[in-house]
This record gives C-alpha cells, structure tokens and sequence, in this order.
C-alpha cells in the first residue's frame, strides 16, 4: 500500500516538473491563430471591416467577435481561407460589397494640395511624404490603395485613387477557352 | 572521344531546316525607320536616354541599363529620334511597350567606339564593356550576358549552345557555316574570362556542315565541338548541359552552381563583335522563313520592320494568316506583321492554316501518359493539368511547375490535343501573381505596425514632456521659503538704497548711466 503511494507520488512529481518546465520554455506569446488570420489579410488596413486595421480584425475574428466575411479587399478568396481556418462556414456578404474594387493607388494632385498634413496622418503606411505648408506627394510602390486618405483631404479633387493599369510587368496568361462552336441540326 | 548523355523524353518534330539553309546570310539594308523596344531584355527595361527631336549616331547608347538584372540599348543607324512612346512589341498580351523610333539618315554614321584588350584589361573592365554594349543571350531567354559571364568561383564546363533545336530556324546554323572564326575568338574571350576546365561546343547532327565548319575553325584549340544527336528540346539550356555533360542543374537552380556556364553561339558572336571591336548590339541574323516566297537569313539591323524582312524574303504568300517570332514550338504567335526585330528575334515564320494547321478542339484527357513520357524536365503533365483545372496552384507548385520549361513537348504528343503549356503559364502567372501580393502585404504589415510604434513612442514622448512642464510649475515647500526670503532681501536692499539716495540726493548722473 504505502509502495504504491511512494510510487504514485514520485510519478506525479516528475510528470508535474516536466509540464512545469515546459510551459515555461515552450510558453506561447499571445495568441497564434491572430497571426495565421493576419498572414491571409490583404494587409490593405483600409478599416472597410469596421476595425481599425488588418490585426485588429484579426483579432476580433479569433475571438469569435466578427464574422471571416467582412474583408473587402481581400474578397471571397481571403474569406473563406479564413472561414476555413476559424472553422466557421463562410457566408458571402450581401449588397454590392461582394466584389472588390479594382486595384487603385492614390495621387495627389500637386496644384491642389495646401500642405495641411490631414492625409499624412490618416495613411496607415506612411506612404505620404510632406510637411506643413509643402506639397505632398505619395510613394505608389508602398501605397495599398485603401483610399482612407481620400475623405481625409479638406480640399476637393486633389486625392484621386487612379486604378493600376494592366502592363507587360503585371499582365497574367489567361485561362485556356476555346470558342464555342454551333453545331448545326440536320434536317 | 567523350561519351555523350541523353535526357528524359524529348520528341522529333519534322525539322523544315532545308527551306532557309542553303543560301549565305543577305545583309538587309538599313530601313527608313527603326523601332527600338527598350524591354529587349530579362529585368528592368532600359531608362531613355533620348528625347524626341534628339539626333543619334549608329552605336549610340539610346536607352541604359537600370539596375544589376538589365542592359544597354543603343541606337541602330544614324538618325533622328522621331517618338519615344508605347509601341507595339512582340508579347503575348499584346500591350504596347516604351520604344524610341528613330528615322535614318542614310549616312549610318558611326559613334566613337574601340575595342577592349580582354587579355591586359581587368575582368571587371570587360564584363562592364559587354554591359554597356548591351549584349543578352540571344537563344530567345535574352539573359543579360555579362551577369553570366561574372560568376564567381572554379568553373568546370562552358557550354556554348549551337543545338538549334527548334524547327524552321536556321539562323545559328548559317552563323556557324560564314562566321566560325570569330565565333571561336568570342569564345577564347569567354575563355579567358569563365577560366573552364573544358569547352564544349554542342551542335545538333542536322547540321554537319556547320559542326565541320567549327572543327576546322577551332583545330589545335581547347575547344571540342561536339554532334549531339537531333532531338527536341536539345537546344535547352538544362538539356544540353545534361548531354555534354551528364550534370543535372537542381529544380530551381542555375547552372553556375553546378559549375557550367551555358550560352548561345550567336551571343558569343555578339561578345566577340562588342570586345574585339567595340561595336554594340544592332544587328543579327533572323531567319524568315515559313510561308514567304524566298526563306533565307538576313543580317538585320534591330528595331527593323518585320515587313521590310518579309519583303527581302519575295513577300509573304497570299494565305498568310499569321506570324511566329521564334520557332513553332516555343515562339510567340503575332496577329500581324506590324512588328520590329528585337534581340531575341532568332526567327520570324510567316505562317498559314495549310502550314501549320489550327489545332482540333480538346477532348478529356485519357491519363495516356504520353506527355510525361515526352517531359524533358520529367514533369507529369496530365497531374499538374488536372491541378491547374482545380484551381489547386499550391499543389501545381509542390509538383514543381515552374520547372516547367514551356518546350510544348506535351502538348505535341497529347491524343487528346490539351493545350498543357497554356495551363501551365497560366498557373505560373497566377501564382507569381500571388507571391508578389504576398510581398507587398508584407511590406504593408511591417509598415503599418513601424507607424503605430511611431504614434505610440511619439504619444509617450509628448506624456513624458508634459509631465515635466507641470512638475516645473508645483514647487515644494523649501523652494517656496528659499524664494520668499530672497523676495525678502531683495526688498531689504531696495529700501537700504532708498535711505543711501535720501542721504546723497546729488548723485552723478554718470554713475547711475553705468550701473544701468
């Protein structure tokens, strides 16, 4: 009798130092499933979703607080990967919202801008060069195209977001199609 | 006597080499105008150097190199710059590119140019003189030469690849046949830079003419030409690697980590007219051939007129539809002849539906196997076409499709006519597609995070300078004492004054001047 607790004791020491040292050492920072659902966002930051950037959203969907379905840059496609990997069905948004918007960066027209600093401090890539009362110009490589500038601007038509057109660089082989042919009745 | 290796699968097309070959290289006349793409190349198009209304000298460079991966464009002929502007260029999107157009004076005036002495000059000198004169592989991949001709480190083979593997084109084959002393003198430069332990010359058994013409030019040289047996694709960079020398380059891999360094013999040409002579890339020999009255290869300027070629060849027949630039196989389909001849333009067929007839519609695929039997790379086709339909790219990727060397070897054999090479550069754009969209969400992530950090240090900064203002503002105790005395003394002082002056009211004005 007295064995059998000796032994029990000792068993349950050594396997409660082994998961002891291992939640120390293998301790995981924060939560990884935030990281995962960040990875499959867009990273535009644009707050289309209703949060303030990509991660906070992230966030709110692994706590189960919003839906994968609001990501409007990403689309379908980023939705149900994360639908997927929340483990939710994935339901497409309803209204017009379901397609995404074509790829845009903003321009500033140079004439237009008074240098007010508004559109710097709204960028959440700090893609906007400028200072007070200098014009401001956009870095199109770093721009996401959010367009959370735009609404920004106390000036009329001075942000335009200027769709990226297609060129050598950036043009995709299709799809192979081949043309429908009609096959005719005999009479 | 070296023993030879074979690669897996490879096909036999009919060669339709005899209709350009037998006649000697024409040199085509200079055109009224040239159209001059500066995206003649792997990388970073060239930056203009030129504005519209600008006169240019034949050899003058028109647009530099922007970048490590990019090279020189230089100008035809003499002339005058009429347009710097997207022009029409032979792609398969069919999207116009930045082109100068220049329009020739006839004089076709030389620029200053002078040779580089290989031997005495420093290796960097050279390979920056081959940069400068804008030399790129001219087998179709039209990789910037001097980035090959730089690798560092022991080098055990310099392939230089004459296969000319690719049915209807001649253009190497009439090169080696006319030029092969210079060609060997391009390749003592490549020699004398790469440092090989061994040279070989592959050449496809089609054309023993020009395999003898190189024997004789490279006897008592370290150089060994080498007949390799005809087969498609031979003339593939891998390929012809793994046939001399039996070394297989690693799935994604270049060549120079296996220690060879490959390059076609028309560039080598190139190497030796830029080195020995310092005359830049802007001219070389394109077939036309196809459906033109007399096929023949002609030495033409770049930037020159498909129709100009078409018309030193008697005209296109009247049932041409179409053009290739390159070979039937690997060459890219042109809708018209409103096009110009670019570096890579090894080859131009005009082309009808009698000639090439247009392909029978897809059937399913019946898992043959046939295409992985013809697979040069030893993909298996019907899987990754089944991927690719699926929409499954990750897994397209995992079979390795971008080993994929778009030969159309699979598509050739394929019973059931499937246009596998078209799924395939479908699935490579779209997934390059999804790894750059991948980087740039990166770049924003990372971006994004650095500014909230910014605002955040800033907000502590700002918090931290408040702090110190209003703990300026509230005094202890002691300071409060400490400053009411002092207020206390100066007030002692004033009125010990006050009495001084009452006693001496006649005080020098002088005196008062200065103390102020």
């Amino acid at each position: 009798m007295l064995t059998a607790i000796i032994v029990m004791a000792c068993i349950a020491v050594v396997l409660g130092a082994i998961l002891g040292f291992a939640s120390i050492k293998f301790k995981v920072e924060g939560n990884p499933i935030v990281n995962q659902i960040d990875a499959l966002l867009p990273q535009t930051q644009c707050g289309q979703c209703g949060y303030p950037g990509c991660r906070p959203y992230a966030e709110a969907v692994a706590s189960g607080e919003a839906t994968p379905n609001l990501c409007i840059p990403g689309g379908p496609g980023a939705g149900q990967a994360i639908a997927d990997l929340v483990g939710v069905a994935y339901e497409p948004p309803g209204g017009d919202s379901a397609e995404p918007a074509p790829k845009a960066v903003a321009f500033i027209e140079e004439k237009a801008c008074i240098g007010c600093t508004a559109c710097i401090k709204a960028c959440p890539v700090d893609a906007i060069i400028g200072t007070t009362k200098q014009v401001h110009t956009i870095i199109s490589s770093v721009c996401t195209g959010c367009g959370l500038c735009e609404p920004a601007c106390p000036v009329e038509e001075c942000i335009i977001m200027e769709p990226v057109p297609t060129d050598i660089s950036t043009w995709k082989w299709k799809y192979p199609t081949y043309e429908v042919k009609e096959v005719k009745k005999v009479a | 006597m070296r023993t030879l290796h074979t690669f897996h699968g490879g096909i036999h097309p009919p060669e339709h080499k005899a209709e350009s070959n037998a006649q000697p290289i024409v040199q085509a006349p200079v055109s009224k105008r040239l159209t001059v793409s500066l995206r003649q190349h792997m990388g970073t198009p060239a930056k203009p150097l030129v504005q519209v209304g600008d006169k240019v000298l034949k050899g003058q460079m028109i647009g530099e190199p922007a970048g490590f991966l990019s090279a020189a464009v230089h100008a035809p002929t003499s002339g005058t710059v009429i347009a710097v502007e997207p022009m029409a260029v032979p792609h398969p999107s069919g999207l116009p590119d930045l082109c100068v157009e220049i329009e020739a004076d006839g004089e076709d005036r030389w620029i200053d140019h002078a040779p580089i002495d290989y031997q005495t000059a420093p290796t960097q000198a050279v390979l920056d003189h081959i940069r400068n004169c804008g030399v790129v592989g001219l087998g179709g991949a039209v990789f910037p030469t001097h980035i090959k001709l730089g690798v560092q480190g022991q080098l055990d083979t310099l392939v230089i690849n004459a296969a000319e593997c690719e049915p209807w084109i001649t253009s190497d084959d009439r090169l080696m046949r006319e030029r092969a002393d210079e060609i060997v003198q391009g390749i003592e430069i490549l020699q004398h830079l790469l440092q090989p332990k061994a040279t070989l010359v592959g050449i496809e058994d089609n054309k023993p003419e020009a395999v003898s013409a190189m024997k004789q030019a490279a006897a008592g040289k370290a150089i060994e030409i080498l007949a390799v047996p005809t087969l498609y694709p031979t003339g593939g960079e891998k390929q012809l690697i793994k046939i001399l020398t039996g070394k297989e380059v690693p799935s994604g891999g270049r060549p120079y980590q296996i220690g060879v360094v490959c390059t076609n013999v028309a560039t080598v040409y190139t190497v030796h007219r830029a080195v020995n002579h310092g005359e830049p890339m802007i001219s070389r020999v394109v077939t036309i051939t196809g459906n033109v009255k007399q096929p023949g290869n002609f030495e033409a300027r770049i930037g020159t007129p498909l129709d100009d070629l078409l018309a030193l060849a008697g005209g296109a027949l009247p049932d041409t539809n179409r053009y290739i630039m390159g070979g039937p196989m690997m060459g890219m389909p042109l809708p018209d002849s409103g096009y110009h001849v670019q570096k890579g333009s090894n080859c131009f067929i005009a082309a009808s539906d009698a000639l090439f007839p247009p392909e029978p519609a897809a059937m399913p695929c019946t898992r043959c196997t046939h295409c992985a039997e013809a697979c040069p790379v030893g993909l298996r086709p019907y899987e990754l076409q089944w991927f690719i339909r699926g929409k499954n790219f990750d897994k397209a990727r995992t079979y390795n499709v971008f080993d994929c060397i778009e030969c159309g070897c699979c598509s050739y054999v394929c019973s059931s006519n499937i246009p596998l090479v078209q799924y395939f550069r479908y699935a490579k754009s779209e997934l390059m597609e999804r790894d750059r969209e991948k980087r740039a969400a990166e770049m924003a992530r990372q971006r994004s995070e650095l500014k909230q950090q910014r605002l955040e240090r800033e907000k502590a900064e700002k918090a931290a300078k408040l702090a110190a203002a209003a703990a300026a503002k509230s005094e202890s105790p002691e300071e409060k004492a400490a400053k009411q005395a002092a207020i206390a003394a100066a007030v002692e002082r004033a009125k010990a004054k006050k009495a001084e002056g009452d006693a001496a009211p006649e005080a020098p004005a002088e005196t008062i001047k200065e103390e102020a």
